[in-house]
């Protein structure tokens, strides 16, 4: 059986890598999809827990339904913000997240 | 029912007053119309309770419960308070009544001058019908404020305004004493009652503590009868209209210290007014009767005149009430009322048919001119110079009988007063009636009309007989008057030596500018005459203490305060604060999104790290 850190670790790596994406890249569609890496990366570490609580091979299945929960939110929040990514494109010609800055202009 | 009848005093004025003020404003010959009907009114009432109306004691009011100190408002119906209620609505009708003749043309707003009247008429009743301190200070108060705004009737003159605020500012120095003498007598006493007061004090008579009440409770008389240091209101408030001047500045409210003081020895008993504030008050009296008679000599005003000798007599009273001869007291404040009254009415006659000429110098000839006004003026002046057979004359010789009984030195002023009285108001006879007219408007004066020359006539007839033992028995203020005979002693020869050799002075000194018309006062450049002419320097002497050094260094301390701390520090300080914490947040919101991200992301692992260390 894998021990549990051999799963933290790859989902503090999925993390790591989403929010490094999220970070440095500009085209707000990669972001989204960096986020969605994100949330998979706390997926993944929900679930091994709760395997890794588990009793006599019968996990423990809250987290896993929390797991569920995520997905659907994410699959919600995908919706939306690409609708708003495609509104945004139509309006300015681009999906640069640093040319967000007309508020502040 | 029938018991309630006095609240009416109150009750009707201040009626009238509200109706002037909120309903009629725009209607004035109605707004006369209501406060001479309520004045009138008060008037009948007044007299029906002396011709032996008994209505019983009125309900009282409790204004708010207090644990142990009973503060109910109530009228007290006695000899004293109902005789002096005559007074105060009898020349109170006259005066509404000269008023209307007085006030017409004037283009001021009469509902405003009227609801005044009114809102007067029904202080000064709180103060003669109280049954408690309590009430009469809210009367106390309240005529400051009604005098306040006759005073300032013509407010866009700026004298006028400034006499008003004078005035009011004035008085408030000798209330802030009334009030602290009413607190120990509350404490000395056990109550405010008149009633309750006597055999009621917790001290041995004569202690220092009863003399501290004592002269604090005389503080409120010497603001309101403007007594000598707080005398310096009552010549400015001159600037009122005339008939306002012979009502609250002469007849009733100036006399309500004197009032309020005999009213406190007849319920307190006389043993309450310890030696040391008897002789405080008498010698506060005789300052007053001196200064004001010596400043008198020298004004060319004719109200100013009449004013200073306002307050000399008042000094006159106010000795008596500290010679416990608060029944001479009482009858000098009746025969004043109604001589002074009549002065100031016949002076207010004279100013508006000289088209508003104030200054006896520019008059001359009157006596040809309106010969009724002149014969009613001469009718008050013999009154007032005490002239044997006239009211004044009765009541002063009581005064100095009293005072030659008690003190030597009180006598001698007295009869140096009554000299100087003479003198000054002989000068305003001679100057003002005598000779030709000086100026255009003297030339051109006439009698004045009906609603005037009534008043006057009924005064006058007030001002000669009302000392005579038959009506001043009846009439008199104060409980079992009994007027005595003249008698030809000391005082009576005194009295008649002071009104020969004051009235020679002033006929030797003014006869002759008075035929040649002189324009001016002869004396005028003399160095007496400066100096009195100045007020003997002590409106200057407040002007340069009080507004130049106290109230400067005052106005300084306050606007370094201003200006240092409020708008400096608070104001502008507050101001770069906000300004610059603005600027060091705005710098977070730089609108990259990288940013944000990057601070979040920190933040949370910040959150994780605490919550590692902490647990």
């Amino acid at each position: 059986m894998t021990p549990l850190s051999h799963y933290l670790i790859f989902s503090a790596l999925l993390f790591s890598i989403g929010l490094g994406g999220a970070i440095m890249r500009r085209n707000v569609l990669v972001v989204l999809m960096c986020l969605e890496l994100m949330l998979t990366g706390a997926n993944v570490a929900l679930v091994a827990f709760s395997r890794a609580q588990g009793l006599e091979g019968i996990p423990v299945y809250d987290a896993q339904v929390l797991a569920l929960f995520v997905m659907a939110i994410a699959a919600a929040e995908v919706a939306v913000g690409l609708s708003l990514i495609v509104a945004m494109f139509r309006a300015r010609r681009g999906v640069e997240s640093t040319s967000l800055t007309s508020l502040k202009d | 029912m029938m018991q309630n009848l006095p609240w009416l005093f109150l009750v009707l004025p201040l009626v009238a007053a509200a109706a002037d003020w909120l309903l009629l404003a725009r209607r004035p010959r109605m707004a006369a119309g209501v406060s001479i009907t309520s004045v009138l009114a008060t008037l009948v009432l007044c007299i029906a309770c002396m011709c032996g109306l008994q209505t019983g004691t009125p309900a009282d009011y409790t204004w708010f419960p207090v644990q142990g100190i009973d503060l109910s408002l109530g009228l007290l119906i006695d000899a004293l308070s109902i005789k002096m209620m005559l007074v105060v609505t009898g020349i109170g009708a006259l005066v509404h009544i000269f008023s209307l003749g007085y006030m017409k043309g004037d283009p001021s707003n009469h509902s405003r001058y009227f609801a005044g009247l009114s809102i007067f008429m029904f202080s000064m009743s709180c103060i003669v019908l109280a049954n408690s301190l309590v009430l009469t200070f809210i009367g106390w108060e309240m005529v400051g404020f009604s005098s306040y705004l006759l005073i300032g009737h013509w407010y866009h003159k700026e004298t006028a305004a400034d006499a008003a605020k004078k005035a009011f500012i004035t008085n408030r120095v000798g209330d802030f004493g009334f009030l602290i003498g009413i607190m120990l007598t509350l404490g000395l006493f056990g109550s405010l009652h008149y009633a309750d007061m006597a055999g009621h004090m917790k001290v041995a008579a004569g202690s220092p503590v009863l003399t501290a009440a004592i002269l604090f409770l005389f503080c409120g008389a010497v603001g309101k009868s403007a007594q000598f240091p707080l005398h310096v209101w009552l010549p400015d408030a001159m600037e009122g209209p005339t008939p306002v001047s012979a009502l609250i500045h002469a007849a009733t409210m100036v006399a309500a210290g004197v009032y309020m003081l005999v009213r406190l020895q007849v319920s307190m008993g006389l043993y309450a007014f310890t030696d040391t504030a008897c002789s405080v008050i008498a010698a506060i009296g005789a300052i007053t009767a001196v200064l004001s008679a010596l400043m008198a000599a020298q004004q060319d005003d004719i109200k100013r005149v009449l004013a200073y000798s306002t307050l000399s007599q008042l000094g006159y009273m106010i000795m008596a009430v500290g010679l416990l001869a608060g029944e001479a007291a009482m009858f000098h404040l009746y025969t004043h009322a109604w001589f002074k009254a009549l002065l100031f009415l016949a002076a207010g006659a004279i100013i508006v048919c000289c088209h508003h000429e104030q200054n006896i110098w520019k008059m001359g000839g009157l006596r040809q001119k309106m010969p009724l006004t002149v014969l009613c003026f001469l009718a008050g002046t013999c009154a007032l110079v005490a002239v044997p057979g006239f009211s004044g004359f009765f009541s002063k010789e009581s005064i100095l009988e009293a005072a030659w009984g008690r003190s030597l030195p009180l006598f001698i002023v007295g009869i140096v007063v009554a000299a100087f009285t003479t003198f000054y108001m002989v000068r305003l006879c001679l100057v003002a009636f005598g000779g030709r007219a000086r100026t255009r408007d003297a030339e051109q004066a006439h009698e004045a009309g009906p609603s005037m020359l009534v008043p006057l006539f009924i005064l006058a007839a007030m001002a000669i007989i009302s000392g005579y033992g038959f009506v001043a028995d009846r009439l008199v203020p104060f409980a079992d008057f009994h007027a005595e005979s003249t008698e030809w002693n000391v005082t009576f020869f005194a009295g008649l030596g002071s009104l020969i050799v004051g009235g020679g002075l002033a006929w030797f000194m003014y006869a002759k500018s008075a035929a040649d018309s002189a324009q001016s006062d002869p004396f005028g450049s003399h160095i007496i005459s400066r100096i009195l002419r100045r007020r003997l320097y002590i409106d200057s002497f407040y002007d340069h203490l009080l507004i130049g050094g106290v109230q400067r260094w005052f106005t300084c301390l306050v606007s370094c305060i201003d200006d240092g701390v409020i708008r400096r520090l608070v104001g502008h300080g507050l101001a770069l604060l906000t300004a610059w914490t603005g600027r060091l947040l705005s710098r977070i919101q730089g609108g990259s999104l990288r940013g944000y991200t990057v601070v979040a992301s920190l933040g949370v692992f910040l959150l994780i790290l605490l919550l590692i260390i902490l647990f």
